[in-house]
């Protein structure tokens, strides 16, 4: 039986998904691992936006986030450590047709993969991307991490480790070509899924810092922004995130701070005491390195041979 | 190879016809030699002439001027017949300053009695260290018996040009034209073509200077030489293998090729950059070795198989992602342009050092296939084959190139091009229900892979040990079924190969073994021994795993088996060197523990190709052993 083009549109307009549709498998996190309120905001959207399994990719790295593509029925691509966003640039370049994640964490971006991160904000390449950040290798058994507070007791830092912690959200702003920048925490859900969600819009390459716990190795380092709301800091504003009135009940220190404006996100950004979230900067005019990059020009094999000949042409002698 | 000469009198010049001839022309870097080279070579493959030519390439971009390691040039063999290799020791130099050429006198590339066209300028030079040095030079050159001829280039390029150090490659080919009697209107031609893309106020410029350079030639040159051609009869192309790799790359229909730049490697992806690009071609220069490797790999993931280009340093940053292709099955293509290792060693210089490293390289078991393309033409077709290979097997294939391929030109049959070369459009359709990511046949370890975007194929690839599903295996029956199946398609693919063909005597006392760029040369020393009675024979392994099937059987038809290769390998005479000691060459190593059979090896690292005639001394000394 033949449908016609406009009867498959609208089938495809009425095929509803349910969360199941992009579950698969039971995470094997910690319980109270912060990943498991990522893995639920990222399933919702994939839910709310109707995205297409199929046409899925969720690409990691190495260590506890990078499982996540194994629990998202999609398809995915679990890695080697650090190399996560080289393998999702393929992808995308390869097919611009399909809707990439990255899963990483701050091991895997900000330590091993780090060459990597500052090169894929610079490429600009059209993806979403979440970084897990809890401040701690969490698979290989607590050692210290880029983000580490200093003076983090951890198996290779036992009397306190010794560097300040690396700022993603600084370090990020300061490459040319940054379009999306976003920092969530995962104990505020409706930001986080808020965040998620605008981060998947944006065209670009959306960077979202989650801060989550890790309740297995650093049980107790997020607890004064946990017991001291005031410590949050929600930035909003017309061009950025709104927040709802129960959320404000709670938060009350908000900023509003817009998106387009680099220099006071630096400075939001460079606060450590209190924790900005939302989104930090927003710019819908970088080109994205995939568009610069596919000419366009038709791989008919009858244009391919064309030029090839030519090229032979060249060189005869 | 023995010179025939037959000298005939052509008014009071004499021209003696050759049967080949080798020539240099070499300079400060900068000066054009590398291009009078070129065009030489190209108009003598117009002529119909066999010719291969080899870079002379210093180390750094701006060695200092007239210093003895900063020569750079090319160096073309031409020959009646069709040419395998860069054969012996140069017959004819061109030289811009004295010092460039002590530098290859010293690396002793210069055949005795060698005739030298030195530039004369510095004779009467300001410096009065400059006159010292040349005239010192010039004693030494005449007293070791070359034959040197003072021409006075700058000077005559002076009265057409007011730079002369830019005109002078050309007068010099005109030079080279007249003496090896080649069709000037050819020769104008090549240079219409080498500088088409210039103006063509620069191009009569430079066809005045060729001419120029013909005329005083004529006038004050007393020998000319004709190496008569045997045109092949067939349209031909003369390019270098790098080249040849990446038109390869354009016909295997690949649609990325990612890279970061390495010597001698990347001017393969410069050539990309340009003509793959004009048909939607992507050439990705990413931040490193690394990524580049990963960028292909996640392409090649989730479409056609993509290819990255590197040499071995960059080959060994790549290892980590190598075996991830490999553990998840994912097609790819790494070209590896081998260079003098370890370290950074030798960036510019031929070795084939890389052998075991890509065979056994990255961690854990990681099968791969590796094949070594012998000739540029080699180099064309390895890609498409390699592409092929990769797609079917879905696993990593490794072409190992060299050096000595990559900057060398050598005529061969211009490619028809054919559509079954290029790469299908990737499957999109839905998976057959109850299919599974890695299905693995029982007999060839082969699995249909699934490419995003295909309904119904949702499934994680993982680098962790996994099962048919693609999940995370926890059972220890499961490893051992994943690895079997992958090691198993190396045997699918070796049922496949065919015997390597034997060059010389089909049994006998001396059997040599090649791979890679090191035939051409092997073949000629073969046939001169053949030519004088010798009982030996060659192979060229174009595939060093799988390895081809008939080897051994090849190999028991000889007393002795040989490898020669321009990797180490201890020589026995060696004080400390016994048979618990000895490192054997990266080819003998595998003969060896893969037949059991008493292969011994000759290798050199001097950087520089192995000539015939060296081979020729070894093979001799191993019939007599």
């Amino acid at each position: 039986m033949k449908l016609s083009a406009t009867k498959q549109l609208l089938d495809l307009y009425k095929e509803q998904s349910a969360l199941e549709d992009y579950q698969s498998g039971v995470p094997r996190w910690c319980t109270g691992c912060g990943d498991n309120a990522i893995l639920t905001a990222v399933q919702r959207l994939c839910r709310d936006e109707g995205l297409r399994p199929e046409k899925t990719v969720f690409v990691s790295g190495i260590g506890c986030s990078s499982r996540f593509p194994h629990y998202m029925k999609t398809y995915g691509f679990h890695g080697i450590h650090g190399r996560a966003f080289p393998v999702a640039e393929g992808v995308k370049m390869s097919r611009p047709d399909l809707t990439v994640f990255v899963n990483t964490g701050d091991g895997d971006c900000c330590s091993i993969g780090a060459a990597h991160w500052i090169h894929a904000l610079r490429y600009n390449m059209n993806m979403t991307v979440f970084l897990h950040d809890n401040q701690i290798y969490g698979l290989t058994k607590k050692q210290a991490s880029p983000t580490s507070p200093i003076g983090t007791r951890s198996n290779t830092t036992p009397r306190g480790s010794y560097l300040d912690a690396l700022n993603p959200l600084t370090v990020s702003l300061g490459v040319s070509n940054v379009s999306f920048i976003a920092q969530a925490v995962d104990w505020i859900p409706e930001t986080l899924y808020e965040i998620v969600k605008a981060a998947y819009h944006h065209k670009g390459f959306s960077f979202v810092r989650i801060i989550q716990r890790c309740p297995e190795w650093l049980p107790k380092s997020l607890d004064p922004w946990l017991q001291d709301p005031e410590r949050v800091q929600l930035l909003h504003h017309a061009n950025g995130l709104q927040i709802s009135q129960g959320l404000s009940r709670v938060y009350k220190n908000q900023v509003e701070h817009d998106p387009l404006d680099i220099h006071r996100a630096r400075e939001i950004a460079s606060n450590t005491d209190i924790i900005p979230v939302g989104i930090l900067y927003q710019n819908r005019e970088v080109a994205c390195y995939e568009d610069t990059r596919h000419s366009g020009a038709l791989r008919t094999v009858e244009a391919i041979k064309k030029n090839f000949n030519a090229e032979l042409d060249k060189y005869s002698v | 190879m023995t010179t025939k000469k037959v000298t005939k009198k052509a008014g009071k010049k004499t021209c003696t016809t050759l049967k080949e001839h080798i020539v240099e022309i070499i300079s400060d870097s900068g000066e054009g030699a590398q291009r009078c080279g070129q065009s030489l070579g190209s108009i003598a493959a117009r002529m119909g002439n066999g010719i291969w030519t080899t870079e002379i390439i210093p180390a750094e971009i701006r060695p200092p001027a007239r210093s003895v390691a900063g020569a750079s040039g090319n160096r073309i063999r031409i020959g009646s017949s069709y040419i395998t290799n860069g054969g012996d020791e140069t017959d004819l130099v061109v030289a811009f300053n004295e010092q460039v050429l002590l530098g290859r006198v010293n690396a002793r590339e210069l055949k005795p009695g060698c005739i030298i066209l030195l530039e004369n300028m510095w004779r009467s030079h300001n410096d009065q260290n400059i006159v010292k040095s040349y005239t010192e030079a010039y004693e030494r050159l005449i007293k070791a018996g070359y034959k040197v001829v003072e021409i006075p280039m700058e000077e005559e390029c002076l009265k057409l040009t007011s730079n002369a150090k830019r005109g002078k490659n050309m007068f010099a080919l005109g030079i080279l034209c007249y003496i090896y009697s080649f069709d000037l209107q050819m020769a104008r031609d090549q240079i219409a073509l080498t500088f088409g893309k210039k103006e063509k106020s620069v191009i009569d410029a430079n066809v005045e200077l060729l001419e120029a350079g013909h005329q005083w030639a004529e006038a004050n040159i007393d020998f000319r030489f004709s190496i008569p051609a045997t045109p092949s009869g067939k349209q031909q192309i003369s390019i270098n293998g790098n080249t040849s790799l990446a038109l390869g790359v354009m016909a295997s229909g690949m649609d990325i090729c990612a890279m970061y730049p390495i010597t001698p490697a990347t001017s393969a992806s410069h050539y990309l950059s340009e003509a793959f690009e004009k048909v939607g071609g992507i050439v990705h220069q990413a931040e490193d070795e690394i990524a580049a490797c990963a960028f292909a790999i996640g392409a090649s993931y989730a479409g056609k198989c993509t290819v990255t280009i590197t040499s071995g340093p960059g080959y060994s940053l790549k290892q980590e992602a190598i075996g991830l292709a490999v553990m998840a099955e994912i097609p790819l293509v790494v070209v590896n342009v081998q260079r003098g290792g370890p370290s950074t060693g030798q960036p510019t210089k031929v070795e084939q050092g890389d052998l075991l490293t890509t065979i056994y390289g990255s961690h854990g078991d990681a099968p791969k296939v590796v094949m070594a393309p012998a000739t540029i033409e080699d180099c064309f077709y390895s890609v498409i084959t390699a592409r092929r290979i990769a797609e079917t097997f879905n696993t990593v294939v490794v072409i190992l190139s060299d050096a000595s391929l990559s900057s060398s030109q050598q005529p061969f049959d211009r490619p028809q091009f054919s559509e079954s070369w290029m790469a299908p459009p990737i499957d999109q359709s839905p998976v057959p229900a109850g299919a599974k990511p890695y299905d693995w046949d029982p007999v060839t370890g082969i699995a249909r892979r699934f490419i995003p975007g295909q309904p119904g194929g949702m499934h994680t690839v993982t680098g962790l040990a996994h099962d048919r599903d693609s999940h995370v295996a926890y059972d220890p029956d499961i490893n051992q079924e994943g690895l079997r199946a992958r090691s198993l398609k190396l045997a699918a693919l070796q049922k496949t190969l065919l015997p390597p063909e034997v060059f010389g005597a089909p049994m006998g006392d001396l059997l040599v073994i090649g791979w890679g760029s090191t035939k051409g040369a092997i073949e000629e020393a073969v046939e001169g021994l053949r030519a004088e009675g010798k009982k030996v024979a060659s192979i060229n392994l174009r595939f060093l795993q799988p390895m081809q099937p008939g080897i051994k059987e090849i190999m028991q038809r000889y007393k002795k088996v040989l490898t020669i290769e321009t990797n180490w390998s201890d020589n026995p005479n060696d004080e400390l060197i016994n048979e618990d000691s000895r490192r054997y060459s990266s080819l003998a190593t595998l003969l060896r523990s893969r037949y059991l059979v008493d292969v011994d090896c000759w290798t050199e690292v001097r950087g520089q190709p192995v000539k015939p005639r060296t081979i020729r001394q070894v093979l001799l000394a191993k019939l007599e052993k």
